[in-house]
């Protein structure tokens, strides 16, 4: 909190160049977003190679179920005695990797990146509403994430109940033995991890309300700040949710209340409780965990959208209809949770109800892909890494969203629920979509966070094996579900229906490996350039947006002097009779006089009649419907 | 904590703002928790004849809803006194606010130990008795926090911290607690209509 104050303040604005210089102590540096951002990407890259060899490792058990690897036994121990994985450490795989890729890499990685680096910059702030709440989310989650890898050194194991943490395999502790320690680690983690997304959530939502520049109304911001506006309301709403069912299962498991638990029996013994819901968990869950795969994927959305448009140098197609279509994701995502529990034994009539309301997302979401490809309709195009993954990024969208329609549709989810159908749906839409949202992401601001540049032909190679890999991992995925294979199943040869698509799993962890080492191209290339990219320019893209007004070098406030002011919207491309291709935010109207149109003005008068003026003084004519 | 005199006026009042905006988006999180247990509640309590509360609740319940009712007043009024630049006055309404906020957190212990005597326990196969720990708890979690803040107060004000801080640290104390006030109403309320 403060301890000197107004009074003092007026004295400052006198001396203004003196007091940014004070801004540069060691201590307020930690605290500032742009370092927060970097700190989340760097553990969201150092977790998401964590969870990729995770998902490696179970693909190679289900590729060759029958082969023995004697190097698994070096590094996993009495987990692959033999060299043959054990189920018990097979579903902890499985589970650690979709907690981690959804939560800390997806969530943290994506939305605590770009939030923290972007929500300032792009709205003309010093730093965040509370720099010290920002510190605090990022170490809960580094402490998060510890805790989460750490349990992959208790004897029991890491918890293996799936991601979702259904009980009773997650509140009774005897029943798997990832049941115990393993269990409770994965609680912890992530009581830390919603404390640091709170924190984070309610620092963007009032930063992106309370402390934007002159001029930045809210629709003059960037497509890029109403995502992640949207991500933390959602976020805000939805994670206390997941408090609550924590809490109770935290009760089931160590106090001996029923919430969830009812008739069970584990190895023999008849467990006391009585009475309770498993659905009850489901439903608390679900609560969350829908509303989380748009806090997954909305923050994409917006990097796309800023990406797109400025690799089109065309203005983004239909900005307020992006708006809307964000907005309506957002109110949607809450009511929609019941499709994830269709064979509960759910009442039809309610199932109906939540297949129509998840039937409705698909409108806005057409809206966005729509409005993608209008955008990339004759524009003058530059296919740069980052533009190339922001077009993967659609690319999945589109294919994975489509098989929503399917899996939405209450009938057709008896068949298809539980089945790799699934698995291939949400890896394309929410996996694929998401990573390469966050990728583009990367490449694109990677010169505003280090000062310098990514290799570019690194970037190509790296795309195309990831985005080729993608597809051919995914994509075979729904042919194995039509036909019936379940989910989480550790070994293929043991039911002979199976059988048969043995060769296809060769061919999708052939292509998991594949991907997973052009990763490496990343690596590299990310890590390098920290220290050998090449020098990055001011604004390297030709951008409007105002973080590219700030100095290469990162100082304290993001602006020598005063903040600059808003005047137009952030997509001002290619507009007719303006001599570049770009006109940044910060250039006034009365800068611009050749290519400023009647509805710039908003219905100010006396800007129009200037503006006509000027028109009849130097001959240019203005028809209503140009640019 | 901040270096503020490097912060214009202007700033200044803007990261005010903004803060205490933060709380209020912060307590929106936490209705959002409460929320989700009473949907809890509902769900799980009508999913048989034999759950529900089935007790009358204790009469200790009313004293703490008096207590906590009190300590509102007594920190608007020092509240009122911190504008007023009475800092004697608000030292003393300050510690009779974190006084009553002692005694509503042994009131609803006290409540516990009634339960207790009348056989309904945590561990209950019928989880609707388990809620209302469940809620009462969850709520007095948040009153610890609550009253660290009070005490926050306080200590700003024995220093004495500068005029505008501690008007501002009060406003959002007092924000905060009455914000505890009203969910425990919310709570009160919610048990009594199923009880």
């Amino acid at each position: 909190m403060s301890s000197t104050v107004i009074s003092h303040g007026a004295a400052h604005h006198d001396a203004h160049d003196h007091h940014q210089e004070t801004f540069l102590t060691k201590y307020i540096f930690s605290q500032d977003h742009k370092m927060i951002a970097k700190q989340f990407l760097i553990t969201g890259i150092v977790m998401a190679v964590f969870a990729m060899v995770l998902s490696i490792l179970f693909r190679i058990q289900l590729a060759w179920p029958d082969t023995d690897f004697p190097i698994l036994e070096v590094f996993l121990g009495k987990w692959a005695e033999g060299g043959r994985m054990k189920p018990e450490f097979f579903l902890s795989l499985v589970t650690i990797h979709g907690t981690m890729m959804v939560f800390f890499v997806l969530t943290a990685g994506l939305s605590g990146t770009f939030s923290n680096l972007l929500i300032p910059y792009q709205l003309g702030a010093r730093d965040m509403a509370s720099p010290l709440m920002n510190m605090l989310s990022y170490w809960f989650f580094f402490t998060a994430c510890v805790i989460m890898v750490a349990s992959f050194f208790v004897e029991s194991g890491p918890a293996s109940a799936g991601w979702t943490i259904y009980p009773p395999l997650s509140s009774v502790p005897t029943s798997i033995p990832g049941s115990g320690l393993g269990m409770t680690l994965w609680l912890i983690s992530m009581t830390l991890f919603i404390a640091s997304q709170v924190l984070g959530g309610v620092n963007y939502i009032s930063t992106v309300l309370n402390m934007r520049t002159k001029g930045m109304d809210l629709w003059k911001m960037p497509l890029t700040i109403w995502a992640f506006f949207l991500t933390a309301i959602v976020g805000l709403l939805s994670f206390p949710v997941l408090v609550s069912a924590v809490v109770l299962l935290f009760f089931d498991r160590s106090v001996g209340t029923s919430f969830y638990l009812s008739d069970l029996v584990v190895q023999g013994e008849i467990l006391p409780n009585e009475g309770g819901s498993p659905i009850l968990f489901q439903h608390l869950f679900w609560f969350l965990g829908h509303p989380e795969v748009y806090i997954v994927v909305m923050p994409a959305l917006g990097l796309t959208s800023e990406i797109i448009s400025t690799n089109s140098r065309k203005p983004i197609f239909g900005y307020h209809a992006m708006v809307y279509s964000l907005v309506g994701i957002t109110v949607l995502s809450f009511i929609v949770w019941g499709h994830h529990m269709f064979v509960t034994g759910m009442n039809p009539f309610l199932g109906g109800v939540f297949m129509i309301t998840t039937l409705i997302i698909a409108v806005p979401s057409a809206v966005k892909a729509f409005n993608y490809i209008a955008t990339l309709w004759r524009g003058n195009i530059r296919f740069t890494p980052a533009m190339m993954f922001a077009i993967g990024m659609v690319s999945f969208f589109v294919s994975g969203g489509l098989t929503g329609l399917y899996l939405g549709n209450a009938a057709l989810d008896i068949n298809l629920h539980d089945t790799y159908f699934v698995v291939a749906h949400f890896h394309l839409v929410m996996g694929s979509a998401s990573i390469f949202g966050m990728l583009a992401g990367v490449y694109h601001w990677y010169p505003k966070m280090f000062g310098r540049m990514m290799d570019t032909r690194l970037g190509y190679l790296h795309f195309w094996l990831t985005f080729l890999g993608a597809y051919l991992v995914f994509f075979p995925m729904h042919f194995m579900g039509i036909d019936g294979v379940p989910r989480r199943y550790y070994t293929f040869t043991a039911f002979p229906f199976m059988d048969k698509w043995i060769s296809v799993n060769l061919l999708i962890t052939w292509a998991a490996i594949v991907a997973g080492l052009a990763q490496v191209a990343f690596l590299w290339n990310f890590f390098a350039s920290i220290w050998k990219g090449k020098k990055a320019t001011q604004n390297p893209w030709n951008s409007n947006t105002l973080e590219w007004t700030t100095p290469v070098e990162h100082i304290h406030g993001n602006w020598p002097g005063e903040i600059p002011t808003v005047y137009r919207w952030p997509y001002d491309y290619s507009k007719p009779g303006h001599d570049t291709d770009f006109i940044p935010q910060t250039v006034p109207f009365s800068e611009t006089m050749s290519s400023n149109l009647p509805h710039d003005f908003e219905g100010n008068e006396e800007a129009i009649r200037i503006q006509e003026e000027w028109n009849k003084a130097n001959n240019r004519e203005v028809t209503e419907g140009e640019g | 904590m901040e270096h503020t005199e490097d912060y214009t006026t202007e700033e200044l009042i803007q990261s005010r703002k903004a803060k205490k905006f933060n709380l209020w988006l912060g307590m929106i999180g936490m209705f959002m928790m409460f929320a989700a247990l009473s949907s809890g509640f509902i769900v799980y309590t009508a999913s048989g004849v034999d759950k529900g509360i089935k007790t009358i609740l204790p009469d200790t319940f009313i004293y703490s809803t008096i207590v906590i009712l009190v300590s509102s007043l007594t920190l608007h009024l020092a509240y009122r006194a911190t504008k007023r630049e009475q800092i004697g006055k608000q030292k003393l309404y300050l510690l009779l606010t974190i006084a009553l906020g002692i005694a509503f957190f042994v009131l609803q212990t006290d409540a516990w130990s009634v339960l207790a005597d009348r056989g309904i326990y945590f561990v209950n196969n019928n989880a609707s008795q388990s809620f209302i720990y469940v809620f009462t708890g969850m709520h007095l979690a948040h009153i610890i926090a609550g009253l660290i803040v009070l005490v926050r107060c306080l200590w700003g004000a024995m220093k004495p911290i500068p005029f505008p801080e501690n008007q501002f640290r009060m406003n959002l104390a007092g924000i905060f607690w009455h914000f505890l006030d009203l969910l425990w109403i919310y709570i009160y309320v919610f048990l009594l209509l199923n009880q």
